[in-house]
Order: structure tokens, then C-alpha cells, then sequence
């Protein structure tokens, strides 16, 4: 079965020829005609149209939306903020660039809804230190819809204000993780704090509720509100509602991102009919399906199980190519949908050598606060480096899951699933090469690409 | 803190963002980093005072965050993906031809004070792989032809301006 079409909600203009991100243009294309729509609402109303979408949060969780808006403690007489978690540094992840950059007024249009919806008198778009063109064409954005009275005091003559400004990070990708945001933002290490008690929702910011959404969620509300809960949520398929953006990186010959009604697409359309296929002369061995943190799926194996189809229950019996990619079918199959980012390795790549390069990654950026994460990712990547840079042992596979094995549910935030998760799933899929990497490597071509 | 004027108002306009002075600590570091090249211990007390804070604040800070530096660096910054769909795209050879271009090892200063070359973590453009930063642009499908001409091209603009 060849691929479905795209369904390019939020991404409809990126790359579309004479296309800019400056104001004029979004407004000839209809923009900022949903704020006005719903202005004209009430707040309430608003949050339950985003329940009834199903909308599940873009930046990796999955976490439905409409939901989270509903633990916000809205009694409290605190000031109540929103912020736009532009982080994007989940290894594998491109598609708020592509936002931020091509269609910033989508996302504004989105945030002020959203604030309007939750009674949000100050948003702050927290965007990595990485993106500083990407910052300054969020303030021209701000400030153009500023001039506009989309944005700032009084909006569109209703009395409600709310201003929005951009805050950049520096580099570390642990200010992705909510709590450590928020420290990043009060203008501190960013160390994650323990929940309970710092539920954001509850206390966040200055200690006050708190909404944190990603970048891609809060567009989709823009469409949600648009379109209606109840339109929105028949795109897709039930609790994997609206569109998704999957951004395809890696071994495949058309790399890029691409927008589907989620879980209509499976991974073998996707890698094959849409991104092409391997490079020429090379086959498929590995993928991670949702960044990667995500436990990675070998080529060749299968997910057997029984799953809810409507009311029944039916048999699967799945190849990699076979999973359909939304975050259910992904949880089942023991990985995630997580952000959306699909890292493929074909069969030139070593796995021993692949998760190397992985476990540099999450060496450098545990906070350090918790001795499992901080010590935990430093001896995983002292083990696989020393394998491939060293001695390797046949016991380092066996070594590296027992490192492994004691970090998850041991540390304040997520990131200590997100480490040791590689990690596990590579020797778990690998074990042969693991075991054998000492043997092996004496025969792996010399000239082989070096990636850690 | 000798700051060029329109960073010392930016530096006023920016911590009117925040109900807290505290919040304003890395935009504040960001503007002093872009204004004078990196951040000195003056800079450090200066901040601290500032935000009324204790200068330990600020320094924690500082050495948290991988894109603030204690000390100057080349002219031009070339930062070269590290993370997983770079390095299967060949990032690691698009980073050798930048050292080799410039005759120095990651994180040090080239003997002509032109150019810092420093491999980071992922840049959220993994889809055209390899990619780089030199200083605040992103140049993507970086492969060695394409490093060594930009390479190239920074030291012709360098040695123009001689
Ligand atoms: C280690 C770690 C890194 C994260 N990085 C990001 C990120 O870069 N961008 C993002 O939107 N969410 C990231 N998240 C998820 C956020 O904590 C949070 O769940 C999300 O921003 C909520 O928004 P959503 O519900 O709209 O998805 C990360 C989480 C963890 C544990
Ligand atoms: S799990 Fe790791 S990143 Fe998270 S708080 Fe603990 S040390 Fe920091
Ligand atoms: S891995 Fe290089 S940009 Fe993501």
C-alpha cells in the first residue's frame, strides 16, 4: 500500500514560494481571523474545545492538552502564566525551526489564544540560545502584531491584555524539560525541580500556576479553534487526534519533515514511499521513532500483541515497517512517538558505535543534580568510547545494562529514562554486537565513517 | 563596564521583562557575551550588582550554560554539529576539514586569532545533515567541499580586512 497524502495544517506554508514571515503576509493568507473569533468567546468554552480535539502535546510526552489547561489552580489569585517551551533540542527534532522561522505569526496567533483561553496576562517564549535569528524574528513578530492590537494592552478593543516577550537559552538541552525551563527562565542553573511538589501547574513560575506547551501544540490550537474540537479530533485517528510532523533524518535518501493525519502513515510508507528508501546499495537496520531518547526498533524483528481497534480486540503481528506511527502504536511496541524525530541508521552503521555517539550527548547534558543520571550517563560513555576508541570486552555489553539498569525511577526529572533508555534498547536489540564489538572490530573497514 | 551605549539600554529595556530582576540574568549575560566577547570576571560583578544579586549567582550561571565563555575566542566561531544524524552524514569529517583548515584542535584560538572551531550538540536541523554554525548563521548539507570553501571564504574576508 503506497503512502497517504500530507496534511499540511501546520506546516501549510512552510516552503511555499513567496511566502514571508512578516505580518502583511500572514494576514492576506487569513491570519489572526481565529484570535478574533475567539475573543468573541468565552474562556471556558475555549478549553473545552481543545478537550474535545484529544490535542496530545507535540514536545515528546504526549500529554493531552486540553487536560493539563484543567489541573491549572485557578483560584489561587496568582498571576497565571504561559510558557512556549521553544527549546527544541531533543537529538533527531526539526520542526519548530521551520515555525519560527517561516510562519512565526502562526505561533503567535496560537499563544494568544491560548492565553486568552487560561486568563494569561504574560507569556514568554523560552527559544534555545541556538536560534538567535530565530529570536530576533519572534520580536519583530511580536512587535508587529503589537502594532496591530493582536497582542499587548486592551486586545482588539475587549479590555484583556497580555504581552508576550522572548527569552533565549545557552545551550543546554536539559532547559527543554519543563521545570528546568522555568529555573532557566527565574534566571538559574537550570536544574530540574522534584514533582510533587513543583507540579508547574500549581507552582511554576515565581511560583505561580504555570502552562508549559510546545511550540507545534500551541499551533494546533489555533486550528483547533478554527476548525472546532469536534472537526479536529475526526483527523487521525481516535486518541491520536489532528496532524502529526515527523521529521525524518539519517540514512534514508529524502531527509525532511512532513505532516500526516497521525497514525494513517506507517514506518515502512513512511521510509519508503515518502523519504525514498535506504541510500543506493545500503538496507535498512535500525530507527528511533521519536527522538533520541526513543528505544530504537531493529529491522527484522516483530511486535505480537492484541490491540483495541473501536471496540474490538484484534491481533497485531507487526515488522518494523508495519507500526503505524502515532504515540500508541509506538508505546506498544515498547518505544514512543515522543517529539517526532525519526533517526534511521542503515547497515553500514556500527551499533556500538551509534550508541557512543548517543551517550556523548547525554554525558553533556545531565544537570548533574542526581548522582544515578550524572555518574550513570558519564560511565556509559565511558564504557562505549573506551570500546571504541580502546579495549572492548565481551562483559562491556553486560556492564552497560547493569549501569543502565539503575537510573530510571531514581531521579527527579525524565531525563534519567531518556539516558539509560538508549542504552538498554541497543543491548537489548544489539546483544550479538555488543558482545561481539572486540571480535568484530578487527574486521570493520578502517575507512569506515567515524561518528563518535 | 565599558559597554557600547545601545547595550547598556538594551540591558535596562530587557529586565523590564521580568517581575523578578534574577530572570534577567541570561539575557543580560547574552547582550555583555555579544557586546565584548565573552564574560570576564568584571562582567560577572557588574551583572551581579545590577540584578542585585551575589556575583556566585551569576558565575553559577556562567558555567552551566555551554554557550557563555570565560575567555576570548577566534574571530569567527565555527560550531559543527556532533550529535547522531550529523555524524552519520559525516559530520566528523566536515569537523577535520575545519581543524585542518584553520591548523587547530577543537576549542583553541588559530595562530592568526581567525577562527575557534568547536563541535556542539544537536542544532535542530538534523534533516540536512551535516550541519554548522559560524557564528550566528546556520550553513546546512555541510559536507568537506562545502567546508573548505567556507573555510575559504573566511580567510579571504580576512585577509581583505588587512
Ligand atoms: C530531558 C527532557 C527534554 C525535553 N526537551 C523538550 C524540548 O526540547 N522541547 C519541548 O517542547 N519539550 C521538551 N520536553 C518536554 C517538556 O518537559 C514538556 O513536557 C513539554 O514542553 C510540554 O509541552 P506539550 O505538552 O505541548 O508537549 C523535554 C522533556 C525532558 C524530560
Ligand atoms: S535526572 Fe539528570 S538531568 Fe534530571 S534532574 Fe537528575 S541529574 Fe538533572
Ligand atoms: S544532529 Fe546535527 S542538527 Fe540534529
Amino acid at each position: 500500500m503506497s503512502a497517504p497524502a500530507q496534511t499540511r495544517i501546520i506546516f501549510k506554508h512552510i516552503d511555499e514560494t513567496g511566502y514571508t514571515n512578516d505580518i502583511e503576509c500572514y494576514l492576506r493568507n487569513g491570519g489572526y481571523e481565529v484570535l478574533k473569533k475567539a475573543v468573541g468567546m468565552k474562556p471556558e468554552d475555549l478549553r473545552e474545545e481543545v478537550k474535545k480535539a484529544g490535542l496530545r502535546g507535540r514536545g515528546g510526552a504526549g500529554f493531552p492538552c486540553g487536560f493539563k489547561w484543567s489541573l491549572v489552580d485557578r483560584k489561587s489569585g496568582k498571576p497565571i502564566y504561559l510558557i512556549v517551551n521553544a527549546d527544541e533540542s531533543e537529538p533527531g527534532t526539526f520542526k519548530d525551526r521551520y515555525i519560527i522561522h517561516q510562519d512565526p505569526h502562526q505561533l503567535i496567533e496560537g499563544i494568544m489564544i491560548s492565553c486568552f483561553a487560561n486568563d494569561v496576562k504574560q507569556a514568554y517564549i523560552y527559544i534555545r540560545g541556538e536560534m538567535p535569528e530565530g529570536a530576533r524574528i519572534l520580536e519583530k513578530a511580536i512587535a508587529e502584531a503589537k502594532a496591530k492590537n493582536f497582542v499587548g494592552p486592551n486586545i482588539l478593543g475587549t479590555g484583556y491584555s497580555c504581552e508576550i516577550y522572548v527569552h533565549r537559552g545557552a545551550g543546554a538541552y536539559i532547559c527543554g524539560e519543563e521545570t528546568g525551563l522555568i529555573e532557566s527562565l527565574e534566571g538559574k542553573r537550570a536544574n530540574p525541580r522534584i514533582k510533587p511538589p513543583y507540579f508547574p501547574a500549581v507552582l511554576g513560575l515565581y511560583q505561580c500556576p504555570t502552562i508549559v506547551n510546545n511550540v507545534e501544540t500551541l499551533c494546533h490550537v489555533k486550528h483547533i479553534v478554527d476548525m472546532t474540537g469536534e472537526a479536529y479530533a475526526k483527523i487521525g485517528t481516535p486518541n491520536n487526534t489532528g496532524t502529526r510532523i515527523f521529521c525524518v533524518s539519517g540514512h534514508v535518501q529524502r531527509p525532511g519533515y512532513y505532516e500526516f493525519p497521525a497514525g494513517t502513515i506507517t514506518m515502512g510508507q513512511l521510509l519508503n514511499d515518502v523519504c525514498g528508501g535506504p541510500l543506493p546499495g545500503r538496507t535498512f537496520k535500525a530507527v528511533i521513532p521519536g527522538g533520541s531518547s526513543a528505544k530504537v526498533l531493529r529491522f527484522g524483528e516483530r511486535y505480537k500483541g492484541k490491540r483495541k481497534v473501536g471496540a474490538e480486540m484484534v491481533e497485531y503481528d507487526w515488522g518494523v515497517e508495519d507500526v503505524p506511527m502515532d504515540f500508541d502504536s509506538l508505546a506498544m511496541i515498547g518505544s514512543m512517538g515522543g517529539s517526532g524525530g525519526v533517526i534511521v541508521m542503515d547497515d553500514s552503521v556500527n551499533m556500538v558505535e551509534a550508541l557512543a555517539n548517543i551517550n556523548a550527548f547525554y554525558q553533556h547534558e545531565s544537570c548533574g543534580q542526581c548522582t544515578p543520571c550524572r555518574e550513570g550517563s558519564l560511565w556509559m560513555k565511558k564504557i562505549t568510547t573506551r570500546m571504541v576508541h580502546g579495549d572492548a570486552r565481551p562483559q562491556d555489553g553486560a556492564l552497560l545494562k547493569s549501569v543502565a539498569d539503575q537510573i530510571p525511577g531514581r531521579t527527579i526529572c525524565a531525563f534519567g529514562e531518556a539516558c539509560s533508555w538508549p542504552t538498554q534498547s541497543f543491548y537489548l536489540k544489539f546483544k550479538d554486537e555488543f558482545d561481539g564489538y572486540s571480535e568484530q572490530k578487527k574486521t570493520l573497514p578502517a575507512d569506515r565513517l567515524t561518528i563518535v | 563596564m565599558n559597554l557600547k551605549p545601545e547595550t547598556t539600554a538594551r540591558i535596562d529595556e530587557v529586565i523590564t521583562h521580568y517581575p523578578v530582576k534574577r530572570s534577567a540574568t541570561l539575557p543580560l549575560l547574552h547582550l555583555i557575551q555579544e557586546d565584548v566577547g565573552h564574560i570576564s570576571d568584571e562582567a560577572i560583578t557588574w551583572i551581579a550588582q545590577k540584578l542585585e544579586l551575589q556575583p556566585i549567582n551569576v558565575l553559577e550561571v556562567v558555567t552551566f550554560y555551554p554557550m557563555f565563555r570565560r575567555h576570548p575566542i577566534g574571530r569567527r566561531h565555527i560550531k559543527v554539529c556532533r550529535t547522531l544524524s550529523c555524524a552519520l552524514r559525516g559530520g566528523y569529517k566536515t569537523c577535520d576539514t575545519f581543524k585542518s583548515e584553520f591548523g587547530v584542535e577543537l576549542g583553541a584560538v588559530s595562530a592568526d586569532g581567525e577562527a575557534t572551531v568547536e563541535f556542539v550538540e544537536c542544532l535542530a536541523s538534523c534533516g540536512t545533515a551535516p550541519v554548522v554554525m559560524i557564528d550566528e548563521v546556520l550553513h546546512e548539507n555541510v559536507d568537506c567541499a562545502k567546508a573548505k570553501a567556507l573555510a575559504d571564504q573566511i580567510k579571504s574576508e580576512a585577509a581583505a580586512r588587512k
